[in-house]
């Protein structure tokens, strides 16, 4: 790419946003996602009485539903930034495509 | 192959726990031929030769071979990727465990799921708007070619080759299994067919291959989750109920057992996963198949899906088998272990649930899983030589697409051989350790030379090369060194590295090695590999200058 699309895409106010937005939000959603998983694994490992203590009267723990809420999580976690990222970031990207002139 | 080394293998497998990152086939006993599943599976073929005899129409470029043109949906390819992570492994594997230890079985599943979100925050879009064909194409956007591309290169062999193995292996005990016919005969079947799929329909009947099975597969597990939960009224509770009444380890089964043992090896094996699902080369090439950033976003969001779907239903699979496997004596033989063995479990769930006709739709398409993801490996494999090494080290992107199509040809033919030998080589080896190491191989060599040079500045060739590498040398050495290698394999006493997984060391040695080489770095190179940055991350971020879908 030639230095001078490079350097007037840089002073562009979308791109500066873009870039800092998407990347904000991108390590905000990395850091909840690795909070949930290694505390689901940390839990397992230093509590197991907790995770195989019923909630209620019957059979079901907590460590089922912590479980399957840590799939839940992954999915939708996934959705939300897509979701954002399909209609704010993309819109970005083809405003700041439009001024430099590139496809 | 007696029984009592099957069970072994299994209870093995199930107290070392997390030794191993995907639950192993063990070694099957070879059943009664089943001519319902042969017929099943023989349908599939002819169908998946048809479709490959469309993409061969469709293949004339080294860009279409790699990558179908770009010209696959977002919709599609998530459904491909699934169908690449859905292994015959992690379908029999995970619901036997869940069969053995009920709760356990459902730590293994969500690790493998976890990785995905990280791949699509971080990873996603910058990998489809910086590369072309493979993922070495991002590693050295701005680096000297030659070092990289040889890192990158024998990153992904390596990779492809422990996976090949372990899905090799399995191919030949499955068959045995499922289909009473001989080992040999499943490794130069999937050896074979997989080499006409890559050869002739290149990425594009690779990839529809793997659609196909994965709607096979999704749709067989959704309907044997479905009438499992039909018997217990759609009540969770009751079926959970009855399988604790049931199963010999009662109310242990709701929580977690011997699976993880020590937080080191938790956490390890967690990163494993988790980073190394970033860095597997046959995953990372999906991304190029689709044609804007946007479709890889969405394919990754489909993907996501369909592989929690997928574990969600096998954990209800491995509950139903306790129910209504586990307790019918036809299923088991006069010891009372599981006919075939434990990862019979599923197997034996689709008898009971649907009949002859549905076991034998079940075993076909735990069979042509293997197969999509043989091809899928392969495919990666040779377009490290034929693009990476070929094309860019040796002809320093001189190689016309022409000549570029034929080294793939070639490659994917040695690989095919080399295939079927090693699968034949390793067929009475423990290769339990196999998945896991390629894991851990793609967590600490291949992710770390990617995620530096995409979003560090002051990365330079000679550290990702160095660093990657060192992390690559340093997972081999640490998993010989443990117990699924050193006394599993090696038949040692007592393994010299004590935890399960060697990720969180690799990785952080990976890392360490890049950052080290580069700061130190002063050379020339290092200047460009610096100055280059800029233009790399205003690409990587908006896709100007990214290659589209090629015209068809």
């Amino acid at each position: 790419m030639d230095q001078d699309v490079v350097q007037r895409v840089k002073s562009d106010p979308n791109y500066q946003k873009l870039k800092s937005t998407r990347s904000k939000f991108g390590w905000t959603l990395t850091w909840a996602m690795m909070i949930v998983y290694y505390g689901f694994t940390l839990l397992v490992a230093f509590n197991k009485e907790f995770m195989g203590s019923r909630i209620g009267d019957g059979v079901m723990t907590w460590g089922i539903p912590l479980g399957l809420f840590v799939i839940l999580f992954t999915i939708v976690i996934t959705g939300i930034y897509v979701r954002r990222a399909n209609r704010e970031y993309d819109e970005l990207s083809d405003a700041i495509k439009a001024k430099v002139g590139a496809a | 192959m007696s029984r009592v080394h099957t069970s072994a293998a299994l209870a093995l497998l199930a107290a070392a726990g997390i030794a191993h990152a995907a639950p192993d086939l063990g070694q099957g006993v070879k059943q009664a031929t089943n001519w319902t599943a042969i017929i099943m599976f023989a349908v599939f073929v002819v169908g998946t030769l048809f479709i490959t005899k469309w993409a061969a129409a469709k293949t004339r470029s080294a860009s279409d071979f790699y990558t179908a043109g770009g010209g696959i949906t977002g919709f599609q390819n998530g459904l491909a990727i699934a169908g690449d992570f859905m292994s015959a492994a992690s379908f029999l594997g995970i619901s036997a465990a869940v069969f053995l230890d009920g709760f356990d079985g459902l730590i293994y599943a969500i690790g493998f799921l976890v990785g995905w979100p990280v791949i699509t925050f971080l990873m996603a879009e910058r990998l489809r708007n910086l590369g072309r064909f493979t993922f070495a194409d991002v590693a050295s956007y701005r680096f000297a070619q030659k070092p990289i591309r040889v890192f990158a290169a024998s990153g992904t062999l390596v990779v492809v080759a422990f996976y090949l193995i372990a899905q090799m292996v399995g191919a030949g005990q499955l068959i045995k299994l499922l289909f009473g016919l001989d080992y040999w005969i499943a490794v130069v079947l999937v050896g074979a067919l997989m080499m006409v799929y890559v050869l002739f329909g290149g990425m594009t009947a690779t990839t529809w291959v793997q659609i196909i099975k994965a709607v096979l597969l999704l749709s067989g597990a959704s309907f044997m989750a479905f009438s499992v939960l039909a018997q217990y009224n759609f009540s969770p509770s009751q079926l959970f109920q009855t399988a604790t009444e049931l199963h010999a380890k009662g109310d242990a089964i709701m929580g977690p057992g011997s699976f993880i043992k020590d937080p080191i090896s938790a956490i390890s094996f967690g990163m494993a996963l988790m980073f190394g699902t970033a860095g597997l080369p046959h995953i990372l090439m999906r991304f190029f198949t689709v044609p804007s950033a946007k479709e890889a976003r969405k394919s990754v969001l489909w993907a996501t899906t369909w592989i929690g779907y997928f574990y969600i239903l096998t954990f209800i699979i491995g509950f139903g088998a306790i129910v209504l496997v586990g307790t019918n004596p036809a299923f088991k033989d006069a010891a009372g272990a599981l006919l075939g063995g434990n990862n019979m479990a599923a197997v034996h769930l689709a008898q009971a649930v649907g009949g002859d006709v549905f076991l034998g739709f079940i075993s076909a398409v735990a069979f042509a899983t293997i197969l999509a993801v043989v091809a899928g490996l392969t495919l990666s494999g040779a377009s490290a030589v034929s693009h990476d090494l070929y094309a860019t080290v040796f002809k320093k992107g001189q190689a016309t697409s022409e000549n570029e199509l034929k080294v793939s040809k070639i490659t994917t033919i040695c690989l095919g051989i080399i295939a079927v030998l090693l699968g034949i080589a390793f067929e009475k080896q423990n290769v339990a350790f196999m998945v896991s190491l390629a894991f851990a191989i793609a967590a600490s060599a291949n992710f770390p030379v990617l995620f530096m040079s995409v979003l560090w500045k002051d990365c330079t060739t000679r550290g990702a090369t160095v660093g990657g590498f060192l992390g690559l040398a340093t997972a081999v050495a640490l998993t010989v060194l443990s117990k699924s290698v050193w006394v599993d394999v090696l038949g040692n006493s007592a393994a010299i590295f004590p935890y399960a997984s060697p990720a969180i060391f690799s990785m952080a040695i990976g890392f360490f090695g890049i950052w080290i080489f580069s700061i130190t770095d002063k050379g020339t190179r290092a200047r460009i590999d610096r100055a280059g940055f800029e233009a790399q991350e205003v690409r990587a971020e908006t896709g100007i200058g990214a290659a589209g879908a090629s015209a068809h």
